[in-house]
């Protein structure tokens, strides 16, 4: 018989989602916000975003190749180029390209492959890298250049909205916050920080395009956002060293580690309670480190933080099983 | 000075208090064990393959103890992994005798390869032969033959299985077999027997495991029994052979291995494992007779 | 507009055949009928070769309570009772009729004239239960649970409303949608029947909206009856199955095993079976034919077909234009929850709802990838399961995890490997998973 037929169990139809599908889809919510980092930084967020897509890809073709000696090579799935564009989101303009490749290596080397790769790793990758890259080299990781200087390496650098807000909190003086950008200017991007720190407005745009081709719900990004913005209204109301909470949630990576980093698959909780849950210990953590910590930026260190909890949170936050509810006014 | 003699309190108040709480702690949690589990279980293979029965080496050794006290023996107690040596010395522990156990080895009872069983349909999903089981027959027209997706294999912590590419059926590493039972278990279709390995291994076994009857056993797989009953005609004067629902057996205990029922078969369904090659005078005599009388 | 509460997918329609009037199917050469056509006990075959028999003559006894009688729907001479290859991909217990002419039983009244319930007040609550178990029904959406079981709830439940299922969220199928279509009378006779033979006076229709046309027909006609309710649904798979169609329409949700659904005082009917509750009960006609969509993109003609139980599906396909070329897959019933055929050679049962023919292409599954824990089969679990989590601990043999994490209340809809982004065969190893663990659960209850 030539032609056999094929005998599988049901569901015989697939809705046509693919791995691939869902991380170029985060690539292709990312890319506003890149040409509009583009704009502002010039030549050098161009380099440093190839730079560290294609150190990413390079890192896991080779380490699949050659260190796992794995037939199948996963550099087309996407999740290697989102790693490198979620890096350089996460770096200045101006850093030293074999800084950029070295973050690359540990990000897709230690971050992702040491665990068995995609699907497996404990720490975002691209966060991993950007934690190692901002203790290793904490000098050249904080030197932000102006936005709108188009050139590379040798841009002024300038205070950052964050490291303003600290200064407050340190000198106990509230006027130092009047050097802050209004936050409406913050939200299209005008100010200096990393190439994912510029325009809050178009990552939101981003996210609502994920949240349309359901590649993420709004649990996670909504509770960290709301979260922060709740504790720091009432820091701000409590005492006006505190920034207010708009300018809070429009500058550094909030947006961007609210939407795009905390929202990683592999990394965050599987049930809506759990992402609940994990989503608003990030946004008390962002606020913590930022007001009360050694470095002006929390939001990478307490999604790094989370992640390293999410399997307790699956363990103990199990979606509402069907039938739980009656169950318990039955036994009223 | 004072700075030192300072920390050297404070580490050592802390050693003491840390001390104290685990010496409590030891106290209070201590678990008592019959040493000779300890010791029965230093003996064991600690494969953990619930072989015997019990899960674990652990649980096993304590089964021995327990039967040792109450029982005065450890009759019926088998670490098929260990064998009759293992049992010896588990034996000397609690001062017993040990029983005598005959080695077994696992037999795939089925010989549907590729050739003798064409493939009616595709498989498409988990590599699991539960899984493949529900969906029916399977992948050829045979209920009760081999379904190829190795559950065996996972199911072997000694390596002993493994799946032929030729054949696409387990194929058996006597040397390296424990008779532990794990993959006997784990075969939807209850192919695999533990059988007695039979002296100088030498056995005779059906090698099938169809319980329908004759004309469809037959239409499916060439080497298929077809429960004829002729092997158990041959077989009248040591009644080795019974024949229930379509499948003939061989009692391994009662097998003479004359190889007569191999000669008889129509279908070759009964082969014979280890044994010397015929001798050639045999071959030309008997191979002309055995088409002739299924014609 | 009403619909279940915890996940859910939305698979392509693919109706491929919706808007088809019935057809009816021509007879069959020879009728294999399965004694295993239902849950439960299999019938016990009554007849021997070389038996004459008629339409409607019984071919096998119910074996205990929950088990149905199996009825021939051919006339002609037994010749075989032996196993034979059925749906479910084994050989079992069948009885073989070789068809000559089509005459039938004398009791059956095989005009198409409407009796309503007004009309034979002497039928009690009783005598319908009793009717329903002779004439061998059993639900007609697939899961073939005996009917007349059903309708007799173990003591101290409480049955409050009749739900009729006119759901059918399986893409492809039309089969339920037809019926309506053609017999909207008699499908509200049959559920008046059903309201009786339970003692209750309230009744809901859920049809989901994508049937505008029978939602609107059903409620004109359901207007002379207003203790039966017709509630259109929103499109949502698995809207259809018990339990989701209780908790959409009664907002109660049935709670986990070993709980049942009466448990909510709802009883649910496949609409099809409520049409053959009707013919059973006022036409004397036991089951031995239904409504069966054959469907495919590949087939010339899909088609709503009246066909006769135990003909074979080569011979459906046959009516609807011929199996094509590059057929990969057959399946009995819907895509999602369907069972793919070994061989065409099969008879249809009391079961199947539809017969989907599926081409190479996409026959075959999609290349699995590792788990990026993507989170999306929790999301539309529609029982508030983990998928992902229970597939790993089966495919890990851990039997404890999967029981703890509820592994025996998946309903096996489907929908977590439907959506997985990385074409994981999620339920086959939920499926292994939950057979053992069952299993496990019923030696332990038999130790005890």
């Amino acid at each position: 018989m030539a032609n056999k037929f094929i005998v599988s169990l049901s569901p015989h139809v697939h809705s046509g989602d693919s791995v691939r599908q869902n991380m170029y889809g985060v690539c292709i919510a990312l890319l506003p916000a890149m040409l509009a980092s583009f704009y502002f930084f010039g030549l050098g967020a161009v380099t440093v975003m190839l730079t560290s897509v294609l150190a990413c890809v390079f890192f896991e073709w080779a380490i699949t190749k050659f260190v796992l000696k794995r037939q199948r090579l996963t550099i087309l799935d996407g999740s290697a180029v989102l790693t490198g564009m979620l890096l350089a989101f996460n770096l200045p303009s101006n850093l030293p390209l074999w800084i950029i490749v070295l973050g690359a290596l540990f990000a897709i080397g230690v971050g992702k492959m040491t665990f068995g790769g995609l699907g497996q790793n404990v720490f975002n990758p691209a966060l991993a890298g950007r934690v190692f890259l901002l203790i290793s080299f904490p000098v050249q990781m904080t030197t932000w250049p102006v936005s709108g200087e188009m050139s590379y390496l040798d841009a002024q650098t300038a205070a950052t909205p964050l490291s303003l807000m600290q200064k407050a909190i340190i000198e106990k003086d509230a006027s130092v916050l009047n050097d802050l950008p209004a936050s409406m200017d913050m939200l299209i991007g005008q100010t200096g920080g990393s190439l994912g720190e510029v325009s809050a407005l178009l990552l939101l745009l981003g996210a609502a395009f994920m949240l349309w081709k359901k590649i993420i719900t709004w649990h996670i990004p909504v509770s960290i956002i709301g979260t922060v913005l709740v504790f720091a209204g009432l820091l701000h109301l409590c005492n006006p060293i505190y920034a207010d909470p708009l300018q809070v949630i429009f500058s550094g990576g909030l947006m961007l580690g609210a939407c795009y980093m905390a929202t990683d698959y592999v990394t965050s909780p599987m049930s809506y309670k759990g992402q609940l849950v994990y989503g608003i210990s990030i946004g008390l953590l962002t606020v913590i480190i930022r007001n009360w910590g050694a470095y002006p930026e929390g939001m990478s260190f307490a999604i790094i933080i989370m992640n390293a909890f999410t399997p307790l949170i699956n363990t103990y936050c199990k979606p509402k099983r069907f039938g739980e509810v009656v169950r318990k006014e039955g036994t009223k | 000075m004072n700075l030192i003699l300072l920390a050297i309190i404070a580490l050592g108040a802390i050693g003491l208090i840390a001390a104290l709480l685990l010496y409590f702690a030891s106290r209070k949690f201590a678990v008592h064990e019959d040493e000779r589990i300890g010791e029965v279980s230093a003996v064991l293979p600690q494969a953990n393959c619930g072989g015997c029965g019990f899960p674990g080496c652990s649980g096993f050794a304590g089964a021995c103890v327990k039967s040792a006290d109450e029982k005065g023996s450890i009759e019926g107690l088998l670490c098929p992994v260990g064998g009759q040596a293992v049992m010896e010395q588990v034996a000397g522990i609690l001062g017993m005798t040990a029983e005598a156990s005959a080695p077994k080895v696992a037999v795939v009872r089925c010989n549907g390869t590729c050739e003798n069983r064409p493939r009616l349909v595709d498989f498409d999903g988990a590599q699991s032969c539960k899984v493949q089981q529900m969906t029916g027959m399977g992948e050829t027209g045979c209920a009760y033959g081999c379904l190829g997706c190795g559950d065996c294999v996972t199911a072997c912590q000694f390596g002993a299985i493994r799946i032929n590419p030729e054949t696409l059926l387990p194929e058996v590493d006597e040397e390296k077999c424990t008779a532990c039972g794990a993959c006997a278990k784990a075969c939807p279709r209850q192919i695999i027997e533990i059988r007695l390995k039979g002296s100088k291994n030498r056995r005779m076994v059906v090698l099938c495991n169809n319980k329908d009857k004759g004309a469809i056993a037959n239409k499916c797989c060439t080497v298929s029994c077809i429960g004829c009953g002729k092997c158990v005609k041959v077989c009248e004067k040591f009644e080795a052979i019974t024949l229930t629902n379509n499948l003939a057996y061989i009692d391994a205990e009662k097998c003479k291995l004359c190889r007569k029922c191999e000669e008889a078969c129509p279908k070759s369904a009964i082969h014979a494992f280890n044994m010397p090659p015929r001798k050639p005078k045999a071959e030309i005599s008997e191979v002309p007779v055995a088409p002739s009388k299924t014609e | 507009m009403k619909t279940f509460k915890i996940g859910g997918v939305h698979p392509e329609e693919n109706k491929l055949s919706a808007g088809c009037p019935i057809r009816e199917a021509g007879l069959p050469k020879q009728a294999v009928f399965s004694m295993f056509q239902h849950i439960g006990a299999p019938a016990n075959p009554v007849v021997k070769k070389g038996d004459v028999v008629k339409v409607g003559t019984l071919l096998g006894e119910a074996n205990g309570f929950v088990s149905a009688p199996v009825y021939s729907s051919v006339s002609g001479k037994v010749s075989k009772v032996d196993v034979a290859l059925d749906a479910s991909g084994l050989r079992r217990m069948a009885v073989t009729v070789d068809v000559e002419g089509d005459e039938w039983d004398e009791n059956i009244d095989r005009s198409a004239e409407l009796v309503r319930l007004e009309e034979r007040p002497e039928l009690d609550a009783k005598a319908i239960v009793e009717k329903i178990k002779a004439a061998g029904i059993v639900g007609m959406g697939g899961a073939t649970f005996p009917t007349h079981v059903k309708l007799c709830p173990p003591p101290g439940k409480v049955a409050e409303c009749v739900i009729v299922n006119a759901v059918e969220c399986e893409p492809y199928l039309t089969a339920d949608h037809s019926l309506m279509l053609a017999h909207p009378e008699e499908i509200l006779v049959g559920l008046r029947l059903v309201m009786k033979a339970v003692g209750v006076n309230k009744a809901y229709i859920g049809i989901e909206c994508n049937k505008p046309d029978a939602i609107s027909l059903m409620t004109e006609k359901a207007k002379q009856y207003p203790e039966i309710e017709v509630v259109p649904l929103q499109m949502k798979y698995p809207q259809g199955g018990e339990k989701q169609l209780i908790d959409a329409i009664i907002g109660r949700q049935v709670p986990a095993p070993p709980a049942l659904p009466i448990d909510t005082g709802a009883i649910v009917q496949n609409v099809g079976t409520c049409y053959a509750i009707y013919e059973a009960v006022m036409k004397n006609k036991p089951l031995i034919e239904r409504v069966i969509t054959v469907t495919g993109k590949s087939l010339s003609q899909p088609s709503n077909l009246l066909a006769r139980l135990g003909t074979p599906f080569s011979q459906l396909i046959d009516e609807c234009g011929g199996l094509p070329e590059d057929t990969g897959k057959i399946i009995g019933g819907g895509p999602m929850m369907g069972k793919a055929l070994l061989s065409l050679d099969v008879p249809m049962t009391k079961g199947s709802s539809g017969l989907l023919i599926m081409n190479r292409s996409e026959a075959k599954r999609a290349e699995m990838e590792p788990c990026i824990r993507c989170a999306k089969c929790v999301g539309v679990c529609a029982m508030g399961l983990e998928p992902y989590l229970l597939a790993k601990v089966s495919g890990q043999r851990d039997w404890d995890a999967a029981e703890q994490n509820d592994i025996t209340s998946c309903i096996e809809c489907g929908s977590c490997q439907f959506t997985c982004p990385s074409h994981r065969p999620l339920l086959d190893y939920i499926r292994l998973g939950k057979s053992t663990v069952m299993g496990i659960i019923r030696s332990r209850a038999t130790k005890k």
